[in-house]
């Protein structure tokens, strides 16, 4: 590729060479100029709407927007004047003056980019306060809530709706100080087409959109002595949960963490992990029998719920190359209530079962009544996000750096390597062609690593031999490649046979619950994603069992308990089914 | 079978006048209903349909009735105009069906005037003869004071005062030639007159009743149609009509009467005699600059989409007039469709587009449908299309309504709602020019632009030119409103000063009352006060004096009006109509508001007004479109000229004006109170005491100033202060 022709033009007296096409503040941002500003997001793109990123142009009538005016050669830049900080300071006034004044009792105090920019911006009195917007809050959806008062109309959810993951919910109403974001006809988020990601909560500046909150479902089963509560953590949990105590992103903590959760009163630890490997080997027979019968391929996967979700609105003509299998941790929550239970000789009815999840989506996929026991009680009783356990085990007074390493309680708490990597994209892939390959070939796998499927990429597409023959796959994060990968598909522009889809950038690891990154990062970064993969990668290349199929305990769980993979009782445990949604499968 | 599009242009210009000799000019009186959306809400279409009733029942050779678009007098509608042959026209106004009967007995069938419903009559003008018009350009006005008195004085001298009036023209571009006077209705022309030479006009043409054909100018501009119907009024007199030049004078939905006006010639001659460049080339030499309010020229604005390489280009018009009281696009389209569309194709050629699109507003039902129709007949004549006149040149039009949004007339806005998203504006760079309409290379113009274009090729880049100022070339249109004697449509060379528009045009301010501010621009624009009566009216004086050219809207303001009430006026639009993207215009704008309405509540404090500045100047500086830059303008000139009215409100507790509710006071004068009781009779709180015929006395703590008081009485003792 041809290198970008470069330009150089003065910041605050300081000459910049940038590649032409830059902004003015892409060239301020590499001299170290951090020019303030709200609704800019470097993965998203450009709306100029906030207005705090002014700066003064040589020449200009106005001050322009630096996160959208082009840098042109020979232009002179003032980043900071006296005027530039009275704009900036009384724009951001405005902001406050139409938002609630409740930092302290606010679910993003401490960790607000508004507070942190009228902090920065000095705004220490207010001059033009007056008539402040009111609205419901929108708690419809048991994944996601708003709270429209705290909106700052930056339009970064509206944009990463749309542009990230190709569902395009949230949309501009009204006008003018009437303006909100809200799903069509101003609608709910329950009664739309979200798809419950949470990637809105993720780079929502303020608490306008934010998890659902279960944390009081979960202090009250740990307080209620009838209650056996028993708590499983997804893969990319371990990946992230440092970060909310300070720890580099991609620092693992899978021991802390267990013995955390132990001391927060949860009477059995185990791993979704567990469930993931249970996963792999229901998916790999399911997968080989298509195969073998060139049925319904490709066969898609379907643990992640935002996509399961976006599939049942989007595509539902794909419906039937989804793979019925639960998801991880539905399969461990089922088995919880059912062999679990069964074993340790307790009521079913008495086991209260938390799960820790990346994800918001994973709130509402508890909540469907396909994962609702035979007595009307979701298999799952509660779902908490990465953030909601972060600020859980501060409330506890959780020292987390100087807690001792755990383990996992048995027997649902033993999983391979390839469980873990179910927390990144590629990882389902990964892990389902280290078990298929075997059963396929009746020969050990002797290459563990498909690397072509590893990293940040939006699509990554393989060709693997098995037995001779060539199995074409794919891997999407976000979904809007989903999108492009699957209009592929349904015009039939190239045969796949597996194809996996995670709702967001980067899997489980980028998901809608995990941790706010932190100062100088932001979330879809791939610095920051490929930092909490490696973590993962690095446990699964540790680990002695790397096969899922290999994990003792799922044989067992086989022999005493499912019967066959994809038998009668495994089906009737581990599968379920989906249903067209508006508007494709119009109602 | 012509050659070149010129030639079939002219061709079908020659079957269209034809056709229309036979249908109506043919006819010794001709009779045209004004029809517009304003003209049918005062009750033109039962007029109209009187007279074809009439008409029905009375078969009277010789005589054709028609409709035309509206003439801009908005205050006298619905007008009516009979045209006979060697008699001024006469001009009916305020129109019934019952009027009709009169006048169709009376003039029609019996030939005698009904003077009692002439314009002249009811505008209190008297009615004359002849008119002698004198042009009265900024620049000439000394030079033509010595002709115009030697016509005075001629006149008089001949005793003709009574059936001979002198009025001043506006300059009719005809510079080279002047003076220039005209007479009417005989539609002469005499141009490079001196003292001497309007001795004898007056002598052998005005007496004698034959023109002096040496000193007539014979030459024809396509802007001297509608004089010779509308000249003798001043209103019209003091204006040139180029871009309003069919408005009123032809039929809007009958292609053959735009073809006999030249309707297309100028897209003949283009796509006959000029390549692309040239006819950029001859917009940027005519001076044309955008009439939607910034002032762009149009010939740059063409050159840079026409530089860009793309497989595809769009040009628009923008027709989503959204001032509050604006209505020149809407007349404009309502009188004159085809104009705009031509101006379409002409752009579309130069700059290498073959689709067009109007964006109008869909309030304006009536233009869409004449629209739709002139699109519709343009095509079937093959002047919209495929290959267009055998030209290989295609171009093909089509409307897009907008939902109402005021924003939508920002061009990037204009371009979101086009492409189907919510209409919001986008940062600039890129312009639309480099990358507009679905990423395209996208050239907008404003109705009134696009509307000049057949003038600057038909009469010349360098006749453009000669009228207006140095740096704003032409025309401008304005709806003059307010507090003014006439109201209405009108167009003025640049240059014309607000004092000329205010009281030759607008005939002065009503009831006598002293003049307090022009609002120029609409809610973008300024207040203009007293003082600053006699700027020119041009893009960079109005700037330069704290108000803006806007689209045209022009409100004058008496001394009735509470400056901080207008400006409250105007923010209420504005932060309405805010889309509600950026912040200092959402939030800005509102506070702004608010503390407009503390204030004329009688609750502003001490600061407030610094306060007001303060944001009023973030907000002008940090807003994204036009919209929020502009929207404080109403706030910072009425702070500026009307600071002390402001501190009335805050410091006293008073408005000046007596508008604000709130700050008014009911009194009654005791010397003139006769104690009838009418008053405490309507009062609904009964706070008014006093025995009958006893002064009565108004209990201010319990008066809610609702005004009953003061309607009710008839002996003018209620005071309200």
């Amino acid at each position: 590729m041809a290198e970008k022709k470069q330009i150089s033009l003065t910041i605050d007296d300081v000459v910049v060479k940038v590649p032409e096409g830059s902004t003015i503040m892409d060239a301020a941002d590499s001299i170290g100029v951090a020019i303030p500003r709200l609704c800019y997001h470097p993965h998203l793109s450009i709306l100029g709407a906030c207005r705090v990123c002014l700066v003064e142009v040589e020449g200009m009538r106005n001050p322009v927007a630096s996160c959208a005016y082009p840098a042109e050669a020979g232009m002179k830049v003032r980043t900071s004047s006296t005027l530039l900080r009275r704009l900036r300071r009384d724009v951001v006034e405005l902001i406050l003056d139409n938002h609630p004044q409740e930092c302290q009792t606010c679910e993003r105090n401490t960790n607000c980019e508004l507070q942190k920019l009228s902090f920065e911006l000095g705004i220490r009195d207010r001059l033009f306060q007056g008539e402040r917007k009111r609205y419901k809050k929108d708690l419809s959806s048991p994944a996601v809530t708003r709270d429209l008062e705290k909106c700052i109309l930056c339009g970064r959810c509206v944009r990463v709706c749309e542009e990230v993951q190709g569902v395009t919910n949230l949309s501009q109403h009204r006008r003018g100080f009437h303006i909100e974001v809200s799903p069509a006809h101003q609608g709910n988020m329950m009664n739309s087409v979200c798809v419950q990601c949470g990637q809105c909560a993720n780079v929502c500046p303020t608490a306008a959109i934010v998890e659902h909150n279960d944390s009081e479902a979960v202090f009250a089963a740990l307080a209620d002595p009838a209650k056996h509560v028993v708590v499983q953590t997804a893969p990319s949990i371990r990946a992230a949960i440092g970060e909310g105590f300070g720890y580099e992103p991609g620092t693992p903590a899978t021991g802390r963490m267990v013995t955390a959760l132990r001391l927060m009163g949860f009477d059995k630890v185990f791993d979704t992990n567990f469930g993931a490997d249970l996963t792999i080997v229901e998916e790999a027979y399911e997968f080989m029998r298509r195969l073998q019968n060139n049925d319904r391929l490709p066969l898609l996967t379907s643990c992640s719920p935002g996509w399961i979700k976006f599939m049942e609105h989007f595509y539902p003509e794909l419906i039937p190359h989804a793979s019925t299998c639960r998801s991880p941790m539905m399969m461990l929550s089922v088995l919880l209530k059912t062999y679990y239970a069964e074993k340790a000789g307790i009521d079913p009815k008495n086991v209260f079962v938390v799960a820790i999840m990346p994800c918001t989506a994973k709130k509402f996929e508890a909540k469907r009544p396909e994962h609702f026991t035979p007595y009307g009680v979701p298999y799952t009783d509660a779902v908490l996000t990465t953030r909601e356990l972060i600020w859980m085990m501060k409330c506890y007074g959780m020292d987390f750096r100087h807690l001792q390493d755990g383990e996992f309680d048995n027997p649902l708490g033993v999983s391979t390597g390839a469980a873990d990597l179910f927390g990144t994209t590629g990882g389902v892939m990964e892990a389902a062609l280290r078990t298929a390959y075997e059963k396929l070939t009746g020969k050990p796998c002797e290459k563990l690593d498909f690397v072509e499927v590893r990293g940040v990429e939006g699509v990554k597409e393989s060709a693997v031999k098995i037995d001779g023959k060539v199995i074409n796959v794919a891997v999407s994060n976000g979904l809007q490649n989903a999108k492009n990968l699957l209009d592929r598909v349904v015009r039939r522009e190239k045969e796949y046979h597996l194809i996996e889809v995670m709702a967001c950038t980067g899997g489980c690891i980028g998901g809608g619950g995990q941790p706010y990154p932190p100062p100088g990062m932001h979330i879809m970064d791939a610095s920051l994603l490929k930092m909490r993969a490696k973590a993962l990668y690095t446990i699964d290349s540790q680990k002695k069992l790397r096969k899922s199929h290999e994990n003792p305990y799922i044989l067992k769980l086989y022999e005493e308990y499912l019967g066959e993979p994809n038998g009668h009782k495994a089906h009737e445990l581990l599968h379920t089914h989906y249903e067209p949604k508006f508007p494709r499968g119009i109602r | 079978m012509p050659t070149t599009p010129l030639a079939q242009v002219l061709k079908m210009r020659h079957e269209a006048i034809s056709r229309l000799f036979d249908a109506k000019f043919k006819a010794i009186t001709r009779i045209t209903v004004g029809s517009a959306t304003c003209e049918n809400a005062a009750g033109a279409n039962p007029v109209y349909d009187r007279f074809v009733h009439l008409f029905g029942q009375n078969k009277k050779p010789g005589v054709a009735l028609g409709r035309v678009g509206c003439a801009g007098r908005c205050d006298l509608e619905p007008v009516v105009t009979v045209i006979s042959k060697g008699k001024i026209p006469v001009k009916y106004v305020k129109m019934t069906p019952a009027k009709v009967d009169k006048v169709f007995e009376s003039h029609v069938l019996g030939g005698k005037v009904v003077e009692e419903y002439t314009m002249e009559h009811v505008a209190g003008l008297r009615q004359f003869k002849k008119i002698v018009s004198v042009c009265h350009g900024a620049g000439c006005i000394k030079k033509n004071l010595g002709v115009e008195k030697a016509f005075q004085d001629a006149i008089t001298e001949l005793g003709l005062g009574d059936s001979v009036a002198v009025t001043r023209s506006a300059c009719q571009g005809l510079c080279e030639r002047g003076p220039v006077a005209f007479v009417y209705p005989d539609s002469t022309v005499y141009q490079k007159v001196t003292p001497e030479i309007a001795k004898k006009i007056v002598e052998k043409h005005l007496h004698g009743g034959k023109p002096i054909a040496e000193h007539t100018w014979s030459g024809k501009r396509l802007a001297n149609r509608f004089l010779p119907i509308y000249g003798n009024v001043q209103f019209f007199g003091k204006q040139l009509r180029l871009t309003l030049r069919n408005c009123g004078v032809i039929d809007p939905e009958n292609l053959d009467e735009y073809l006999a006006v030249q309707g297309y010639e100028a897209l003949g001659h283009v796509l006959t005699n000029m390549s692309q460049k040239e006819v950029i080339d001859a917009v940027t030499k005519s001076g044309l600059r955008g009439r939607g309010g910034g002032g762009y020229p149009a010939g740059r604005k063409w050159q840079i989409a026409y530089d860009q390489k793309s497989d595809q280009k769009y040009f628009i018009c923008n027709a989503d007039e959204g001032d509050p009281g604006a209505f020149m696009d809407r007349s404009t389209i309502e009188g004159d469709p085809h104009t705009i569309l031509e101006g379409l194709m002409i752009g579309g050629y130069a700059i290498g587009a073959d689709k067009g699109f109007v964006y109008i507003r869909a309030e304006y039902p009536m233009a869409i449908q004449r629209l739709e129709k002139a699109i519709a007949d343009a095509r079937a004549a093959g002047l919209l299309g495929k290959n267009i006149l055998g030209s290989k040149f295609n171009f093909d039009i089509e409307l897009r309504l907008g939902a109402g949004a005021f924003v939508c007339g920002e061009e990037t806005a204009l371009l979101a709602s086009i492409e189907g998203s919510r209409g919001m504006p986008h940062p600039r760079p890129p312009y639309p020019t480099v990358s507009g309409l679905w990423g395209k290379p996208t050239c907008i113009n404003n109705v009134e632009t696009l509307a000049n274009v057949p003038v600057v090729i038909i009469d010349g880049p360098a006749w453009f030119s000669s009228i207006g100022t140095p740096k704003s070339k032409g025309t401008k249109v304005f709806s003059l409103a307010g507090k003014v004697n006439n109201t209405g449509l009108i167009e003025v060379p640049m240059g014309t000063t607000l004092r000329e528009v205010v009281y030759d045009v607008g005939g002065g301010i009503k009831g006598g009352k002293n003049f307090k501010a022009v609002q120029t621009g609409g809610p973008a624009g300024g207040c203009l006060p007293e003082s600053t009566l006699d700027t020119p009216v041009d893009y960079d004086s109005l700037a330069a004096a704290g108000s803006i050219m806007g689209s045209g809207g022009m409100i004058v303001m008496d001394e009735d009006s509470c400056m901080v009430d207008v400006a409250r006026f105007f923010l209420e639009f504005t932060q309405d109509e805010s889309c509600g993207k950026c912040t200092p215009c959402r939030e800005g704008t509102k506070r702004m508001l608010e503390m407009l309405e503390r204030i004329t509540a009688g609750k502003g404090k001490e600061g407030d007004v610094e306060k007001l500045l303060r944001l009023a100047d973030t907000v002008r500086k940090a807003s994204l479109c036009g919209l929020g830059q502009a929207a404080p303008n109403p706030v910072i000139s009425t702070i500026t000229h009307f600071r002390d009215e402001y501190d009335a409100h805050i410091r006293e507790k008073k408005c000046p004006a007596g508008v604000c509710a709130a700050l008014v006071t009911y009194t009654i004068i005791a010397d003139k109170c006769v104690g009838c009781t009418a008053c405490a009779r309507k009062c609904p709180v009964q706070c008014i005491s006093g025995a009958p015929k006893k002064v009565h006395v108004i209990n201010q703590d319990a008066c809610i100033k609702c005004g009953q008081c003061l309607l009710a009485c008839k002996f003018d003792a209620v005071l309200r202060k």
